[in-house]
């Protein structure tokens, strides 16, 4: 705690100098035992409230994001001084300890959670902060949180902030914490590229075959964009070692098979989640597959994901219903 | 968003050594339950302990329990209750992630989804839980009520589950597993042992389900081949409600009237239980039936082996098409025991005096519509084939020594 009173007594000092450029991360409250408090504690922002990195914390975005109720996304990385990442082919960037992932979710304009993955030598952590009333300050809030938001569509959403162990189940390979969306394959290679020259990437990784941008969906093949989709909000969970790894349907941008991908698959542990349907996907026949129904399902025990929206993805369920009708 | 009290304690013990002891972390029910019970299960250290208190927590999300060797214990499967009435989010009630956790004498009401799912934690132990859906069977129920999965050591003593949509206890693409003195009633199947080896399945009571104690095996899933199982000595006891499984699950084909069945799998041995009033068979024996293509699979009974069971009523209303007719010819009442004929002459092993209906279906996949039904009476059974070791470890049962 004294560790993190100083850290708390010099995030105040950097922002009454008003967020010089010169502000450096706090590696302390990335790299040690205890979690922090407040968000601010980290010190990854020159201008939080702005979302305004601090030096060597750089934003990125990946190819087909993870819908989260609509909520933008603002996506950043950080790298510790005199370290680099390391490309591993088309896969995840291998980030050194030290290392710390962030993102923050704005809705209509306001922030509402930053969550961020820190690699301690122990592994990775995930925590959620959530931000206050004043927009000022995040906490941190271990056990998650209930709000009552309105969407970008101007519905009412009951928004979930997940908990720290819900953000393991996502952010799980064999049991370990792992990040999910920096892999080369869902990152732009001109972003790869400029990485690489600033010196935070060891090189600039071959990929053969790279997720499409989500915006371009209408452009490229719709089984390209249906796959990135469900690469994106459902394989994190639906891969051989996630933690929807008993249902035997996986999701990954990788897999061929077509039982795994659930093309007369029948149900394991459905139960209701089934919509009294036979199949996770019935090649041209989407009304009669488990995969469309529990897409655009807001009930708990059928909608999936199971965490992360309370919402219906309407571009996602289209494309994948897409993807679907013209299966053969 | 003050930090809790909690929160602060426990970081403040890890900014110094290691704690020597494990510790118990107190939770009553009450004002912001859900928060305060998370954290605590958050917070928690390997060997702590975390103690409900007695009363009823009312919780909105479900709950999850991500460190090892951690009890959570209730003051009673009645007298402590998380209820899950107003769930909002999260497929099941309580999750566990972690190995050898130990889950005691309390009680989890009206979840969404499951009730208690435990996956890839070996050495699991529940103990004297309380699964209900407080409105009887219903498809909108929640499909499992106790749930492992993807684990080596489970054992399963003393709970009560009642509505489960699918199965009460259902144990999945495991190994090493006790289940024993649960009372099970009111679901789609009592006991469910699916893709997973090594299972002793024994004096529990399953009643006014739909099926009795199920033994699958089922292709496309990451765990398969089945089997070396022993139900015994179990009270199987009139399972004859409805099947309100939710269609499109592999339960929702089960009859209603159905005592034990073993679909696919190698090595079953079911002695020792008292068989009642079911309608369509008391043992039923047969293939998957089912298209599949997964070549790695197996979908015919190996070794399925019946001793001494006691058979009282049943076999009078069998729940398939052409059920009546069938049961008419055979003078209103079936025999006990009834096998698909599929699997070849080691596919079925009466050790005891026993009158097994075979349908003499053609091939795997066959509907009941081709049966040819005959009586096959064993009056000199075989040796009987006895399976390896089963069960759980014995520190999982060290572990609730009374």
């Amino acid at each position: 705690m004294r560790l993190l009173g100083a850290a708390a007594l010099l995030a105040a000092l950097s922002a009454a100098v008003n967020a010089a450029p010169s502000a450096t991360v706090a590696a302390s409250a990335i790299g040690g035992e205890v979690f922090a408090p407040k968000l601010s504690d980290y010190r990854f922002f020159a201008d939080a409230p702005a979302q305004r990195p601090a030096a060597g914390v750089t934003p990125y975005r990946i190819q087909t994001p993870l819908w989260s109720d609509g909520a933008e996304k603002l996506r950043f990385v950080y790298v510790p001084p005199g370290q680099k990442a390391r490309a591993q082919g088309d896969g995840l960037l291998d980030l050194p300890v030290g290392s710390a992932l962030v993102k923050t979710f704005k809705m209509n304009g306001r922030l509402i959670e930053t969550r961020v993955l820190l690699h301690r030598a122990e592994g990775w952590v995930g925590l959620p902060y959530l931000w206050n009333a004043e927009q000022t300050e995040a906490r941190l809030v271990l056990a998650g949180a209930r709000l009552t938001l309105t969407g970008p569509g101007g519905q009412a959403i009951d928004y979930a902030v997940p908990n720290k162990n819900q953000c393991k189940e996502c952010h799980a390979s064999g049991g370990a914490v792992t990040p999910i969306g920096p892999k080369a394959r869902n990152l732009a290679a001109e972003w790869l590229t400029a990485f690489r020259k600033a010196g935070r990437l060891d090189k600039v990784p071959a990929v053969s075959r790279r997720v499409p941008l989500w915006e371009d969906r209408a452009k490229v093949p719709v089984a390209d964009a249906a796959r990135g989709w469900l690469d994106a909000n459902c394989a994190h969970c639906h891969k051989p070692d996630g933690a929807a790894s008993n249902s035997g349907l996986y999701l990954g941008w990788d897999v061929t098979d077509r039982a795994a991908l659930g093309i007369n698959k029948r149900p394991v542990a459905a139960g209701r989640g089934s919509g009294t349907f036979a199949f996770d996907v019935v090649p041209g026949d989407p009304d009669h597959s488990i995969l469309a129904y529990r897409l655009a399902s807001l009930e708990g025990g059928v909608a999936m994901p199971e965490l992360g929206r309370a919402s219906v993805d309407p571009a996602g369920l289209a494309i994948v219903r897409a993807w679907i009708t013209m299966m053969r | 968003m003050r930090m809790p009290a909690l929160m602060i304690a426990a970081a403040s013990a890890l900014a110094l050594a290691a704690p020597a002891f494990a510790k118990t972390i107190e939770v009553a029910a009450g004002e912001g339950a859900q928060a305060r019970l998370q954290e605590a299960l958050i917070l928690a250290k390997p060997g702590d302990a975390v103690q409900l208190g007695a009363g009823r927590f009312v919780l909105t999300d479900g709950l999850s329990l991500d460190v090892k060797g951690v009890t959570l214990r209730g003051a009673g499967m009645d007298a402590t209750v998380l209820d899950f009435s107003g769930q909002k989010g999260a497929g099941e009630g309580l999750l566990v992630t972690a190995p050898e956790v130990t889950l005691r004498d309390f009680a989890i009401e009206n979840t969404r989804g499951d009730g208690i799912k435990s996956k890839g934690a070996d050495n699991i132990v529940y103990y004297r839980l309380r699964v209900t859906w407080t409105g009887g069977p219903k498809e909108t129920n929640g499909a499992y009520g106790i749930y492992p999965v993807q684990s080596t050591g489970v054992l399963v003593d003393g709970c009560k589950v009642s509505g489960a949509s699918d199965a009460g206890i259902y144990v999945g693409q495991s190994k090493a597993i006790t289940l024993r003195f649960n009372y099970v009633e009111q679901s789609v199947a009592g006991i469910e042992i699916e893709n997973s080896r090594d299972a002793l399945v024994t004096g529990n009571l399953v009643t006014r389900n739909t099926g009795g104690i199920l033994v699958f095996d089922l292709p496309n899933l990451p765990v398969m081949g089945g089997g070396n199982t022993v139900v015994e000595s179990n009270l199987v006891i009139d399972n004859d409600t409805p099947n309100f499984a939710p269609k499109g699950n592999i339960v929702a084909g089960v009859p209603r009237g159905t005592g034990v069945m073993v679909m696919a799998n190698e090595g079953v041995k079911v002695i020792g239980n008292t068989l009642t009033n079911h309608a369509t068979a008391q043992v039923m024996v047969v293939a998957y039936p089912k298209p599949f293509t997964d070549p790695r699979y197996n979908p015919y009974p190996r070794s399925i082996s019946l001793g001494y069971n006691t058979y009282v009523g049943g076999g009078n209303a069998p729940d398939f098409p052409g059920g009546a007719q069938l049961a008419k010819a055979f003078g209103g009442t079936l025999p006990p025991v009834m096998w698909d004929g599929l699997g070849g002459a080691q596919a079925l092993l009466p050790s005891a005096d026993v009158k097994v209906l075979n349908l003499n279906l053609p091939a795997q996949g066959a509907g009941p519509d081709q049966a040819k039904p005959t009586v096959l009476e064993f009056a000199s059974p075989p040796m009987i084939v006895v399976p390896g070791n089963v069960g759980a470890p014995a520190a999982l049962e060290a572990r609730i020594a009374r």
